[in-house]
């Protein structure tokens, strides 16, 4: 176990190695209850929201979850979350737990109009590798029929759940909001189908890495813009048509003449895992980055890592270096995510 | 045997220590997934980070549990870091080291007063 924002997490629970396969290959359940849930409600909620995120949420049918990006006035990432419609009130959100509190104070002092913040006692399971679905269809058939980031208020072991087709791994499979007194039930519920085993947060970012998710306070932090960071597809076309978002300005200038910096995947040919805060150079040495996160993929048997450079050396197959103590280690800039996502698109209806 | 409260273990065979982590800490560790053992020749002083030993979550440094000249390392964990977890106090040794002083080992800890150490812990 070990304290992450006031919460006793744990780190692993059998391995990581171990808890990473079981999730690629069949279903892991993590308590990620730490996360910030809340809701936007009111007759001007989606318009209000809407300020300081650069999605169209307008736009957003009943059903349907969106990632965004919460902006400051420089355009920076405050944090990263997913709002959605999963009944007809307002907007669910689930922010990131190290920013909840900064993020449900600054939606408190901006928010205008007839929109209301609501911040919710809701513990948050999540469940999440190929075997996921089937395990949850047995509870609910109609979870089977969710598409990737569809998203529905139901009932679910008895209780008044909001149920998400999404995750932070690369895999198919569902992000759970219980009631906070009913979690233990239902997590030892769902553990008790053999498929499913618990995940700690050791495994989590293992995943995430190789699905190329970057981790808020790490990868993206208020200094980076979603251009630099490479979400640009967070960005709606309809909003940067009418820039009418926190930080428009130096986004879009970014969109149109480049960043100075963007984030980039790396794949470490030799040595060490190069780790936050590894230096990146370029093939004479010079430094020119940071690596941002990394370690081993125990998908791919390779070193992986996530960092920042300029664009002219963001191009696929440049050869780069990471330093990790003092060594120099031959790197490759690589597309992410590193390790193909497994999400459950629905086939296209006629 | 002995043991540091660090969860290094040294044997001695003549003035050669072979050191490594002991089982509790590789099995603190989990998976280790890479081990950077030191070069031959290196000097290291004990308590000083001498090694590197990383699992899927972190880097963890290995400090010498005795002062001298590293003579072997084991490059075989170099391939298979994996021993450390398989064998922590056998194959999976990080190196051998020429002591200068092997009157350093009298303030470690037998394996009887280790394993009372890590019921404190």
């Amino acid at each position: 176990m070990v304290g992450f924002g006031g919460y006793d997490m744990p780190v692993q629970y059998e391995g990581v190695l171990a808890e990473h396969r079981w999730t690629r290959e069949h279903a892991g359940l993590f308590d990620v209850s730490h996360m910030g849930q809340c809701k936007i409600t009111g007759e001007d909620a989606t318009a209000q929201f809407e300020r300081f995120v650069p999605g169209d949420y307008e736009i957003l049918k009943a059903g349907k979850q969106k990632y965004s990006l919460l902006l400051n006035k420089d355009g920076g990432i405050i944090d990263d979350l997913m709002a959605g419609r999963p009944d007809h009130d307002g907007l669910f959100v689930v922010v990131n737990a190290g920013n909840k509190d900064e993020d449900f104070a600054f939606w408190e002092a901006n928010l205008e109009g007839d929109a209301e913040l609501t911040v919710l006692d809701r513990a948050l399971i999540a469940i999440q590798g190929p075997e996921a679905a089937e395990v949850m269809s047995a509870y609910e058939p109609l979870l089977a029929e969710m598409g990737f980031m569809e998203c529905a208020r139901l009932m679910l072991f008895g209780v008044d759940c909001y149920v998400s087709r999404s995750g932070y791994t690369g895999e198919d499979g569902y992000e759970i909001s219980v009631p906070a007194d009913q979690a233990e039930r239902v997590w030892n519920t769902i553990l008790e189908d053999a498929r499913v085993k618990p995940i700690g947060l050791g495994a989590r970012d293992s995943l995430r890495l190789e699905a190329g998710l970057p981790l808020h306070g790490h990868d993206i932090d208020p200094t980076t813009s979603p251009v630099e960071g490479a979400l640009t597809f967070a960005l709606s076309k309809s909003r940067k048509e009418r820039a009418d978002f926190s930080g428009a300005d130096r986004i879009l200038k970014e969109l149109a003449d480049g960043p100075s910096r963007v984030r980039i995947g790396l794949i470490v040919k030799e040595g060490a895992p190069a780790r936050e805060g590894a230096e990146i150079a370029d093939a004479d040495g010079n430094v020119i980055g940071k690596v941002t996160s990394g370690g081993p993929s125990p998908t791919l048997g390779k070193n992986i890592a996530m960092g920042f450079v300029p664009p002219a050396y963001a191009a696929l197959g440049t050869e780069l270096k990471v330093v990790v103590r003092g060594k120099s280690a031959a790197a490759e800039v690589v597309a992410m995510p590193f390790v193909a996502q497994r999400y459950y698109r629905k086939p296209k209806t006629v | 045997m002995k043991f540091t409260k660090d969860h290094e273990w040294v044997s001695l065979d003549g003035d050669i220590a072979t050191v490594g982590i002991s089982k509790h800490a590789a099995d603190a560790l989990g998976d280790v997934v890479f081990v950077e053992t030191p070069e031959v020749g290196k000097t290291v002083a004990k308590g000083a980070s001498f090694a590197v030993v990383e699992s899927v979550k972190a880097a963890s440094d290995v400090y010498a549990p005795v002062s001298g000249e590293v003579v072997e390392a084991n490059d075989a964990l170099s391939t298979a870091p994996e021993t450390v977890n398989a064998a922590p106090e056998g194959d999976g040794w990080f190196a051998k080291i020429k002591v200068s002083d092997a009157s350093e080992l009298d303030a470690l800890m037998d394996q009887a007063a280790y394993d009372e150490f890590l019921k404190t812990l």
